[in-house]
């Protein structure tokens, strides 16, 4: 029964992993960047979404705050884009690496001056309540987690596989020229991904905030979601929920089966092992350049 | 304007122009030697401290700038060098024995690293020497035997030829002997860049496909650059133990890892002077920063109050500024002024425009 438990509050973990690395993926299959901002915007969802909600600061019903936070994330992923990340437009891939791990400090400084360092946890309807059956007892918020992880990855999925902007949107990654020469807007789906990616971060911040605590440095949790999403595979969408599942369960399990000290390695050697043997990734979308 | 006539082929790979460069950095090289009588001892510290990170940015520059792997894990090979030092001077080596061996060591460490690396480019290689440097802090926590885990190790001065060095003691001599090492490494580093070796990093860096038409053995080129640039970062991790004293699994963190890597971009990737040029504005934007706080005061008659993190926040937005601005770094900057000058009136706004590449990606989904 406790592997059980442990099992769900590492999937309930893993889906907040999962959901950050779904906004690795979807910057990653649309622009061909990594965003290594991505754990800060994650913060600074969950910050701007605290903002709004908390009694001592604007002190809105939950249920109005979210898709308000969720707009100011994509208007600042969409801003962000418009603003710096569309300059780097031709520039090599690493270059954008490096910008979006600068962003990443930016922004933290950012929300440090703006909220302070102190842990803050997001009031919300769903805290300390417990669903249990069968001698389980689940968090509601776990629970919640879970689902609208499933639901996002899901319609996430369906919407590059599907639509019409969804497919635009890997063409503008596979060959920018052939697909400007088709008459995709690459600018304009890159600005688009990128706020979807934002509105992403938001969920994923509301979700971890209701769970737990949040500070300024909580978005180098972004280094674990990159974890996850390299163990799934950049590049696909259920591979990067599967990647943040198997970090979240792996660490409670690890820490209970594993001497201290040796658990918290467990999903970087994870990491490194996958990429040694896999180095695409499990769920790999890459094969050879051959000339 | 000076025209330098090339009368035979040594002239074109001879490390330096003409006599009037030479003479440039010979009168560098006079001015640093001496740097001890005509700075105190405050700012002789942080000159060697630049120092170690020059070091630190030649190694990850042959690796980044000249090979084109971008590694966000040299911080590991700091912390590898830093403690074979220190491991192998508490055995009783000489310190003219354990420091060139602590490089070796990392060099071979960092060569045995890159073979399952070869594999990986781009974004997946920098994850993974990203992951390596996590995994490094948490390993020497586990090797305590060795390392002294989380309570760390310390060290106080060296012997070298019978004099004690010290950083606090004599830092004088600790000065000399790190600027003794980064003159060989600089010079190695320039031979490096005209020989076959060299060019076959720049093949690789340029393009893998050509360079293996060309007949470059990529993997071998690849570990070899990996093992060299390891080794240099090694030397510099060893010196930063000496220079910090005091050190432990946090001391060699991710985060010093990304400012390596930040450091060279801004000084300029694919120089040597670029590794030089950031480790002086990594060296003394902590320095900068609290004489401008403490300026902001006086003048707003404001509270010198600590903003957490401010150090960052500023070194972040520098960062940005450059990649936006100048994506050559403080070097290319400095090409672009000095080409304008040499040039004059002929210098054109488009003379240092790059080619935009346009992505195409290896998934097939």
């Amino acid at each position: 029964m406790d592997n059980v438990q442990l099992l769900i509050s590492g999937l309930a973990n893993g889906c907040v992993y999962g959901l950050i690395a779904l906004g690795f993926v979807l910057i990653y299959k649309a622009t061909e960047a990594v965003n290594f901002a991505q754990g800060d915007f994650m913060m600074l969802g969950a910050f701007v979404t605290i903002g709004l909600t908390n009694a001592e600061y604007m002190g809105l019903p939950f249920w109005m705050a979210v898709p308000i936070s969720l707009g100011i994330m994509a208007g600042l992923g969409y801003l962000l884009d418009r603003l710096v990340i569309r300059r780097m437009f031709g520039e090599s891939q690493t270059a954008v690496v490096i910008l979006t791990i600068a962003l990443g400090f930016v922004i933290r400084f950012v929300a440090g001056l703006i909220w302070g360092h102190e842990p803050q946890t997001l009031q919300n309807p769903l805290a300390g309540k417990e669903l249990s059956f069968g001698g389980l007892v689940l968090g509601l918020e776990d629970v919640a987690v879970i689902i609208v992880t499933l639901a996002l990855t899901g319609s996430l999925y369906l919407f590059f596989s599907r639509t019409k902007l969804g497919l635009a949107m890997q063409g503008a990654s596979q060959n920018q020229l052939a697909a400007y020469y088709m008459g995709i807007p690459v600018k304009r789906v890159q600005g688009f991904i990128w706020a979807l990616a934002g509105a992403v971060a938001a969920v994923a911040g509301i979700l971890f905030a209701a769970k737990g605590s949040v500070d300024p440095s909580t978005g180098l949790l972004g280094i674990k979601a990159f974890a996850a999403a390299v163990i799934g595979g950049f590049g696909s969408l259920p591979g990067a929920l599967a990647g943040g599942l198997i970090v979240g369960v792996i660490e409670p399990f690890a820490s209970r089966y594993i001497a201290a000290g040796y658990s918290q390695i467990a999903p970087y050697a994870l990491l490194v092992a996958v990429l040694v043997f896999r180095p695409h990734g499990l769920f790999s979308q890459v094969r050879v350049k051959k000339v | 304007m000076r025209i330098v006539f090339k009368t035979d082929y040594m002239q074109d790979i001879r490390p330096w122009k003409d006599g009037y460069q030479l003479s440039l950095y010979m009168i560098l090289l006079a001015i640093v030697i001496a740097a001890p009588w005509l700075l105190d001892t405050f700012y002789l510290g942080e000159l060697t401290n630049v120092l170690i990170w020059a070091i630190a940015g030649m190694g990850l520059m042959v690796l980044t700038g000249h090979t084109g792997q971008a590694s966000l894990g040299h911080a590991a090979f700091l912390a590898f060098g830093c403690y074979a030092n220190v491991i192998l001077l508490e055995a009783g080596v000489p310190f003219l024995i354990a420091f060139p061996l602590a490089g070796v060591i990392t060099g071979l460490i960092g060569a045995t690293v890159a073979i399952p690396a070869l594999r990986l480019h781009g974004i997946y290689l920098a994850i993974f020497t990203l992951a390596l440097s996590i995994l490094v802090d948490d390993i020497i926590v586990l090797t305590e035997p060795w390392t002294g885990g989380v309570s760390g190790k310390y060290i106080a001065g060296i012997d070298l030829f019978g004099l004690t060095i010290d950083r606090w003691g004599t830092p004088m001599l600790f000065y000399w002997l790190v600027l003794a090492v980064t003159v060989i490494v600089t010079l190695g580093y320039i031979n490096l860049l005209r020989s076959p070796l060299g060019r076959s990093f720049i093949a690789v860096r340029d393009s893998e496909v050509s360079a293996q038409a060309m007949g470059v053995d990529i993997a071998r080129t690849k570990t070899i650059s990996f093992g060299l640039s390891c080794m240099v970062t090694g030397w510099a991790g060893a010196f930063m133990g000496l220079f910090a004293g005091a050190f432990n699994n946090e001391t060699f963190s991710v985060v010093i890892s990304i400012e390596l890597l930040m450091m060279i971009v801004i000084g300029g990737l694919g120089s040597i002077h670029g590794a030089f040029f950031g480790a002086i504005v990594i060296g003394f934007l902590p320095q900068f920063l609290s004489i401008a706080k403490e300026y902001v005061g006086a003048v707003f008659g404001g509270s010198t109050v600590a903003i957490p993190g401010l150090e960052f926040g500023i070194f972040g937005m520098i960062l940005i500024a450059f990649i936006l601005l100048e994506p050559m770094g403080i070097y290319g900057r400095w090409l672009k002024i000095r080409t304008f000058f040499e040039l004059f009136p002929f210098y054109r706004k488009d003379m240092f425009k790059r080619q935009k590449s346009y992505l195409k990606t290896e998934r097939l989904r």
